[in-house]
């Protein structure tokens, strides 16, 4: 455990990725094989299930700090992490055990089966003999969600080079169903398998923002293909080998998340590598993000989610065509080819779209599609450059995403609650309302928009205005009128206001508005797109 | 009921038979002030009472003032109230503020904390019947480890990050913090370079500190020359020019919240360590104990939390007062303010 906990403290010291690969790395090199299959275990979210629900971990670790309950919750919504919380309350120590990292996984699992008393004694036993990183990552392992700035992408990189493995044949190695009780770090990382190389995808192509003048910047209008812009996932789907692969954006295997992408099998030729968007589809037409959203989370799919919201492919991009990489061909001809593949497809069938594109003779031809953007359920227009090769990562130049402007309304501030960590005591996570029936219902929770001085003056007129706390929240006399902006809107039955909203943000403080001028929920429901 | 000896008006601490202030927010006629920081030390009185060893420091701070020196302990008597300062031990030269009149006894800490730092003179435990008192870390989350295994941490760091060639950046503030990094810094792994903030403070309090040797960092300054060194540089400096001077570097605050994994990533820093001015929970329940207390009134910080542990867990009369003392806003936060706390 000392080797981890020392591990989790280096990732933790420093911002640099590199230096957190390096730390990573230096581990993967040196620690018991064991130790690093559980490492990447936890890394890549394959934790032991929770041994002790969250209420006794609480109530056993106020026990032994000896303060009364509320003052442990009180810190907790101070803290904002529950095994940070309880590393930092229980009384210190110097740590003195020297189990490994996997023979306490071995301890914690079986722990599941004991009776609540041995659970107690075990998790006191341990808070003692533990020092505070040792605490906190033992913690961590008991309650999961180990979220320390390294993602699967950064952990592949090391264990790359620790081993001298391929990063994409690693990512393949570490995708699927496999867990620490099942298999080896011999056998899951070194022993090699010819299937390894085939799952290995190309890197992202990526689009800029356009600038203020871009119009004159881009030149001849001619000379570039448009595109609406698909608020999805952006993925590449692979079929070699009679095999479909699908990474999504952060070079993350996704495959099992999409049983759908496996009708492309009867359709596309091995070979081949598409580059789209994973987009919503429920009843035969694009959905909204909310929708996605419950798609996202799930590692494994239930089939009436299937049935609810299906997902499509929207292509655009052809990468790999007869095996051959085309990747320097000019987009015109890669698109060519992509749609005389997607031509021969029952889109609706095999859950495979082409995403149109288009050609304007004018700037404001294209200005007008643009406005129509939101009846088409995108987000803006994509321009790309007809000659362009597919690059590698984000360049200027080629492809650019010419977005629509966001959706704004005036909502009223009616909770708010204190910040976590730097400004744990400062008021600085807002809830708006809007008008429905004379009443103020919650729409959305906005953190960031204001300036410095704007927070501090805000947050010296929470402390003055308060009308009820729970917890760590209260509730605020309504008085100030904030702008907000969001990306998108959509239905939703998980929202008390019935509409969930994409990316909400304080776009300005209407200091001129009273709170009679602000917005209806009506005014809001207004937006959703039909 | 008797009127309260002290009590908490718009302009700050206010003892109305003796009409004097302590630490105002507003400028007053006269005004005993605890320590130097910009949120106690404010602009604009008549007439400054301190420790003499903190008339440098505000006179660096304010300007030429009207301010009169006392020893600790030494006593004097304004209307029949008689007042002393006693050490607070937050950073050199700060004070808690004894104040009696008619056989009734409060104080006020001012900001505190009870380990010994090796530099400000030690706090001391004052009896009183009304104790008031700042509770910045007023958590339990909040636990100090002795300040020499910090400064071994800090040492080490240091250390490493010379053996990589790397530029150790440390930010704490210039008046207190900077001072006792100063004095615990190991100079035989370097040298000890800063920001101009620290240096001109660190100038001022050479007069009756021993600190060790440190060098300014000016336009003429060599990259070279500040290689595998120290610089102790303000959180404000964080981003700032000075940043670009020094080359391939790696950062740390040294402060009490970074006891928050959230605080230090959140401020982008490689490092954090714990070490705090103010009293930590432990330091703050043995700090009101010690003084034999009837009545707590928390100032600044958790003040709701800390009073109601005190109210429910140790039967005091505890409630909140508040004040514009900075602790609200916490240390990493007020880049403008520079000082404050
Ligand atoms: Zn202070």
């Amino acid at each position: 455990m000392k080797r981890f906990a020392e591990l989790i403290k280096q990732l933790d010291s420093t911002n640099k990725t590199n230096e957190k690969v390096g730390a990573l790395t230096e581990y993967f090199l040196n620690a018991p094989d064991p130790d690093k299959l559980w490492t990447i275990a936890i890394l890549s979210h394959r934790r032991p299930k929770r041994p002790v629900n969250t209420t006794l971990l609480r109530e056993w670790a106020t026990e032994l700090s000896h303060i009364p309950l509320w003052l442990f919750e009180e810190s907790y919504h101070i803290v904002g992490d529950l095994a940070e919380t309880i590393a930092l309350i229980v009384p210190s120590s110097k740590g003195k055990t020297d189990k490994s990292l996997s023979e306490f996984i071995a301890e914690i699992i079986e722990l599941r089966e004991l009776p609540e008393s041995a659970k107690k004694a075990y998790l006191h036993e341990n808070w003692l003999s533990l020092n505070y990183y040792e605490r906190f990552v033992f913690n961590k392992i008991i309650t999961g969600g180990f979220r320390i700035g390294v993602s699967q992408k950064l952990m592949t990189r090391a264990l790359s080079k620790a081993t001298g493995i391929d990063e994409d044949i690693l990512a393949y190695k570490l995708m699927g169903s496999w867990t620490p009780p099942t298999t080896t770090f011999q056998q899951l990382i070194l022993e090699e398998h010819e299937s390894d190389y085939l799952s290995k995808p190309y890197p992202f192509y990526l689009a800029y923002a356009v600038e203020d003048d871009f119009q004159e910047q881009l030149g001849d209008i001619q000379d570039w293909s448009f595109e609406h812009k698909w608020d999805g996932i952006r993925a590449q789907v692979i079929i070699r080998n009679d095999e479909v692969f699908v990474w999504s954006r952060g070079e993350e295997l996704v495959t099992d998340k999409y049983p759908e992408f496996q009708k492309f099998l009867e359709v596309v030729p091995n070979g081949t590598v598409l580059d789209g968007e994973i987009l919503p589809f429920p009843e035969g037409r694009i959905g909204d993000f909310n929708q996605l959203q419950t798609r996202i989370g799930r590692k494994n799919v239930s089939k009436s989610l299937l049935q609810k919201i299906p997902v499509i492919l929207t292509a655009y991009d052809l990468l790999e065509w007869n095996g051959e990489d085309i990747r320097s061909c000019p987009f015109a001809e890669r698109r060519k080819l992509l749609e005389q593949l997607i031509s021969k497809v029952n889109s609706k069938e095999n859950h495979l779209y082409l995403s149109g594109s288009m050609q304007f003779e004018t700037w404001e031809a294209a200005a007008s599609e643009r406005e129509r953007a939101r009846e088409k359920r995108s987000e803006g227009l994509m321009i790309k450059r007809k000659d362009s090769p597919y690059l590698v990562g984000r360049k200027k130049g080629d492809w650019w995403k010419w977005k629509t402007n966001p959706f704004t309304i005036d909502a009223v501030l009616t909770y708010a609650m204190r910040g976590h960590g730097r400004r744990a005591n400062l008021f600085t996570d807002y809830t708006f309302g809007l008008w429905h029936e004379g009443q103020l219902v919650t729409f959305a929770k906005a953190y960031s928009g204001l300036t410095d001085a704007e927070l501090k003056e805000v947050d010296a007129w929470i402390k003055k205005n308060t009308l009820e706390r729970f917890g760590p929240v209260r509730s605020v006399t309504p008085f100030h009128v904030f702008e907000i902006a969001f990306e998108g809107i959509a239905k939703s039955s998980r929202h008390k206001s019935g509409v969930a909203t994409r990316f909400p943000r304080i776009l300005r403080w209407r200091k001129d508005k009273p709170i009679e001028e602000a917005n209806t929920l009506q005014d809001l429901k207004n937006l959703i797109p039909e | 009921m008797t009127k309260p000896l002290l009590v908490f008006n718009s302009k700050g601490i206010y003892c109305k038979q003796a009409d004097v202030y302590i630490d105002a927010w507003r400028p007053v006629e006269k005004c005993i002030v605890t320590h130097g920081h910009s949120d106690h030390s404010r602009r604009g009185h008549k007439q400054y009472i301190t420790h003499h060893n903190n008339i440098p420091i505000i006179k660096h701070r304010l300007g030429d003032i009207t301010v009169s020196g006392k020893e600790w302990g030494e006593t004097f008597t304004i209307n029949g109230v008689t007042f002393s300062l006693h050490p607070a031990g937050h950073i050199v030269a700060s004070s808690q503020v004894r104040v009696e009149y008619k056989g009734e006894v409060w104080v006020f800490t001012g900001d505190y904390k009870i380990e010994n730092d090796g530099l400000s003179t030690p706090y001391e435990p004052i009896k009183c019947h009304t104790f008031i008192t700042e509770c910045t870390f007023g958590l339990p989350a909040f636990k100090w480890e002795p300040q020499d295994d910090v400064f071994n941490e800090i040492n080490g760091w240091w250390a490493r990050n010379k053996d990589e060639g790397r530029t150790s950046l440390l930010f704490g503030y210039s008046l207190g913090k900077a001072q006792r990094l100063l004095k615990h810094l190991d100079t035989s792994i370097g040298k000890i370079y800063t920001h101009g903030a620290v240096e001109q403070m660190t100038q001022v309090l050479r007069e009756h500190y021993d600190l060790p040797p440190t060098e300014l960092i000016t336009a003429n300054t060599k990259k070279e020359d500040i290689l595998g060194n120290i610089v102790v540089a303000p959180p404000s400096a964080q981003g700032s020019s000075l940043m670009r001077k020094i080359g391939p570097n790696v950062t740390a605050s040294a402060s009490g919240w970074m006891t928050f994994r959230g605080a230090r990533r959140r401020r982008a820093l490689d490092r954090g360590f714990v070490l705090s001015d103010h009293a930590d929970w432990d330091g703050l329940l043995q700090a009101v104990k010690e003084t034999g207390c009837e009545k707590v009134i928390a100032t600044h910080g958790y003040t709701e939390i800390f009073s109601r542990y005190l109210r429910e867990e140790m039967a005091l009369d505890a409630r909140t007062e508040s004040t514009q003392y900075e602790a609200e806003q916490n240390e990493a936060e007020s880049k403008k303010e520079e000082g404050a706390s």
